[in-house]
């Protein structure tokens, strides 16, 4: 293929194989702790830290770091209003940041440009961005495998899992953390919006064809950066947006997934955990 | 697997109160103690304190005022449609949980430890099962599995969320039998059940209804006049022998 002897697609090409990977791992767990809509907010909320860092010239780690953690402190502290409640303090939360950095994006005289932060550059990776990416993921990667243990005591049994020596509170807090960092590795190569792709869909079809949980990380894995490699080709091959192929590729394995792969087991007991719960440690 | 170790298990509660915060108290006045060997029947209608109680021992609510000890490691064993049962683990991996505790995040988990789990999927009946996945066991089988994890905790006290409920008749044997035991060797269980005829043949009975109204033996501490302060109108006289039946309004939503 000669697509793959320019440095551009290789970059382009690592950088979005090396996300698909992790995104998937993560995603396995935040389907399991039925987190979706958590992770969806929280990629979203974080836009206005992106933008204002983007404003003022600071690394947007930083910035998605503060939109991260501005995000959450409003969620949670909606979330203690009883008249609000958790899922309308996510949503109007998630609504008005989301509002704020699509405002502050568009003031005229901005660096920053909106449809990168949204949508990503997946060509425009640098060897910096490259190895930005490839630290947090490993950081990402190796916070799972130290957590294996917690994260399954969490999801299978939370109400045992403090007398099995497992907070299950500050393992999904713990979860989020790492979320808000692989969004944060991605949100350069694939933006706020289209990352989701990468960490809901894998994760959703190796949820139905894995019959261990090792086994489903393994196949997220494989999945996410195969969605990777599958959309880049395609994008090059076809002349069509980089992150929106990959998160379109991603969505058409998860439905192959979901049409071949066997039937689900039955279904789930337990109540999930709303966002605004988890984040008020509730 | 032997007995638990050294100091004999105990729970011993002084004056107890407990709440989720500081609008209302879900729990007060309880005073009791078990030693090994001992299983208590928790008794009491939903929201009556039995989950508060079981958390306040665990140490996961704050005392309002009294105390709670336990001597001995303490398992919780929750009844098993509360635990995810699309997550795919097989009964030896729940058994193995038991033994997370006491794993570095670094390390596997022990070779003795995944023997110690064989061995206990054994005791409760089900070492051929132990490869299939939790959620395909009946309700009975994981429930033996679930104490098979406490086992593995070496735990001397066993905190057990109503073990019987959904579960058939022959697991419903095999669990007495696993139980029976667990008290010879020395464990204290507590049993939080609906069921006042079973309580009747445990070594204690503990009556909660938002403070404790009784303690006791048995035969001494289920009158009926403690099972009305318990149940209050949910209860039913049934004249012959002059024993009472609590009717369950069974709510499967969580009630803490």
């Amino acid at each position: 293929m000669d697509i793959l002897s320019s440095g551009l697609l290789q970059r382009a090409l690592l950088e979005v194989v090396v996300l698909g990977a992790t995104c998937g791992a993560l995603g396995v767990w935040l389907l399991h702790l039925r987190h979706t809509y958590a992770a969806e907010s929280l990629a979203h909320a974080m836009l206005p830290g992106l933008v204002i860092a983007a404003l003022v010239g600071a690394p947007l780690l930083l910035g998605a770091a503060g939109g991260v953690l501005a995000a959450a402190a409003l969620i949670a502290l909606a979330a203690r209003d009883t008249r609000v409640g958790p899922e309308i303090a996510v949503g109007v939360t998630v609504t008005t940041a989301f509002g704020l950095g699509a405002m502050l994006a568009l003031t005229p005289d901005v660096p920053a440009r909106l449809g990168e932060l949204l949508f990503g550059d997946l060509l425009g990776t640098t060897t910096a961005d490259l190895v930005a990416a490839c630290g947090l993921s490993a950081v990402v990667g190796l916070a799972l495998w130290a957590g294996h243990r917690p994260l399954a005591a969490a999801v299978f049994d939370p109400l045992a899992a403090p007398s099995l020596g497992v907070r299950p509170g500050r393992v999904e807090l713990a979860l989020l953390a790492l979320l808000a960092l692989a969004v944060v590795a991605a949100v350069q190569g694939l933006g706020n919006l289209l990352v989701l792709a990468l960490i809901v869909a894998p994760a959703a079809g190796a949820l139905r064809l894995g019959r261990t949980i090792g086994m489903q990380i393994a196949l997220a894995a494989a999945l996410g950066a195969l969605s990777g490699l599958l959309g880049l080709v395609a994008s090059a091959e076809l002349d069509l947006a980089a992150g929106a192929s990959v998160a379109l590729a991603a969505i058409v394995l998860w439905m192959l997934a979901a049409l071949l792969g066997p039937r689900p087991p039955s279904p789930a007991g337990g109540t999930p955990r709303s966002l605004a719960e988890t984040l008020s440690g509730g | 697997m032997s007995a638990p170790a050294a100091s004999p298990a105990a729970v011993e509660v002084q004056g107890l109160s407990a709440s989720y915060g500081p609008a209302a108290v879900a729990l007060r006045d309880v005073t009791f103690s078990a030693t090994g060997g001992q299983a208590v029947a928790v008794l009491g209608p939903n929201g009556g304190g039995k989950t508060t109680l079981f958390r306040a021992l665990l140490g996961e609510l704050p005392t309002a005022s009294g105390s709670a000890t336990v001597h001995g490691t303490i398992a919780y064993v929750p009844q098993t449609e509360r635990s995810r049962l699309d997550f795919p683990v097989s009964a030896l991996d729940v058994a193995l949980m038991g033994a997370y505790a006491r794993t570095s995040w670094y390390r596997r988990i022990a070779a003795r430890d995944r023997s110690l789990a064989r061995v206990a999927l054994e005791r409760v009946g089900l070492a051929e099962r132990a490869g299939t996945r939790f959620g395909a066991l009946s309700g009975g089988q994981r429930q033996r599995v679930l104490i098979a994890r406490a086992l593995v905790q070496d735990a001397g006290v066993l905190l057990l969320d109503e073990p019987f409920a959904g579960v058939d008749r022959t697991s419903q044997e095999a669990i007495m039998a696993i139980l029976d035991e667990l008290r010879a060797e020395g464990r204290v269980l507590l049993i939080a059940t609906h069921d006042v005829e079973q309580a009747r043949g445990w070594d204690r009975v503990l009556c909660l209804a938002g403070r404790q109204i009784a303690y006791g033996a048995p035969a001494e501490t289920l009158t009926n006049a403690v099972l009305e302060g318990t149940y209050g109108e949910e209860i039913v006289m049934l004249d012959c022998g002059h024993r009472a039946v609590a009717i369950q309004h069974h709510s499967h939503s969580h009630n803490h």
